[in-house]
């Protein structure tokens, strides 16, 4: 079981509280872009080991939305941060780093 | 306040009260001038985070839930609140959107718990605080109004099984004794 804390309202809930909205950071391709990017960013998904970058909402506390980085072998949660921002921040990339010194971001 | 339903076979007393008026505010709260507004409109400060305070709660970073006294009215407040305040503001009458019951007795902490995802320990939970989760399917939000009684609201449309549920949850002899 994942134990969250949403950044918007602090509350430190467990995964049935929240509700997932899959892989985060994904850049947009819309007009003008080729078929061959918008089915990337359709139907095109990273499945990776370890560390994840997440969207998720608070939908039976606050109903805001926000980003989790989290552990798919050990669910491990690192950090959970805002949702307006279009990258991990960097406290949060130091956070995954003391945790995975191995990892390397992508 | 009154209620149109009351169960007191349990070890716990299930009170589904009749219509509270309350409004729901949606505003800036982050913003300097619109608290201090609010604050001379509603008469009180406005809640910490998680907190509810004269009847005025916080539901989300942007949103107050405002249990509206007896002897004034929704409609009153609500034209309060939406001509008062100087910023993108919205105020709307929830009463019959919403249900509340009452839940008394010593164990109704131990109720609550059964069905949700919070740490309901006296030291964790206590006067002042107020929470939004699930309590089994259903979205709520619960706060203490005294020592051993606690509030709970949630969707109207959940009225009926949410009195059932927390009849059923109260049943004699199925509490844990956790607390």
């Amino acid at each position: 079981m994942l134990l969250l804390k949403c950044p918007c309202c602090g509350v430190e809930g467990e995964e049935t509280e929240f509700h997932c909205g899959g892989e985060a950071h994904i850049r947009r391709h819309a007009t003008g872009s080729t078929d061959g990017e918008f089915a990337s960013y359709m139907f095109e998904r990273k499945n990776p080991k370890a560390v994840v970058f997440e969207r998720w909402r608070h939908v039976f506390g606050c109903g805001k939305w926000f980003h989790a980085a989290r552990c798919t072998v050990t669910l491990e949660v690192f950090a959970t941060y805002g949702a307006q921002v279009l990258a991990p921040p960097k406290p949060v990339i130091a956070k995954i780093k003391a945790r995975r010194p191995d990892w390397r971001q992508k | 306040m009154s209620f149109s339903e009351i169960d007191g076979s349990g070890a716990v007393l299930v009170a589904a009260q009749r219509r509270v008026e309350m409004v729901v505010l949606k505003a800036d709260l982050s913003n300097k001038t619109t608290r201090a507004t609010l604050k001379k409109l509603l008469g009180g400060p406005v809640p910490a985070p998680r907190k509810i305070v004269n009847n005025v709660a916080w539901m989300a970073p942007d949103e107050l839930l405002i249990m509206v006294p007896d002897g004034s009215s929704a409609d009153g407040l609500v034209a309060l609140l939406n001509a008062g305040v100087k910023a993108p503001v919205l105020a709307v009458d929830v009463s019959d959107a919403r249900a509340v019951f009452s839940l008394k007795g010593n164990h109704a902490r131990e109720v609550l718990a059964k069905g949700a995802p919070v740490d309901l320990s006296p030291g964790a939970f206590g006067p002042g605080d107020f929470r939004r989760t699930r309590l089994g399917q259903v979205a709520v939000a619960f706060w203490l109004e005294a020592e051993d009684e606690f509030q709970l609201v949630c969707f109207a449309s959940m009225r009926e099984f949410m009195f059932d549920w927390l009849v059923n949850a109260a049943q004699k002899d199925s509490l844990p004794g956790y607390f």
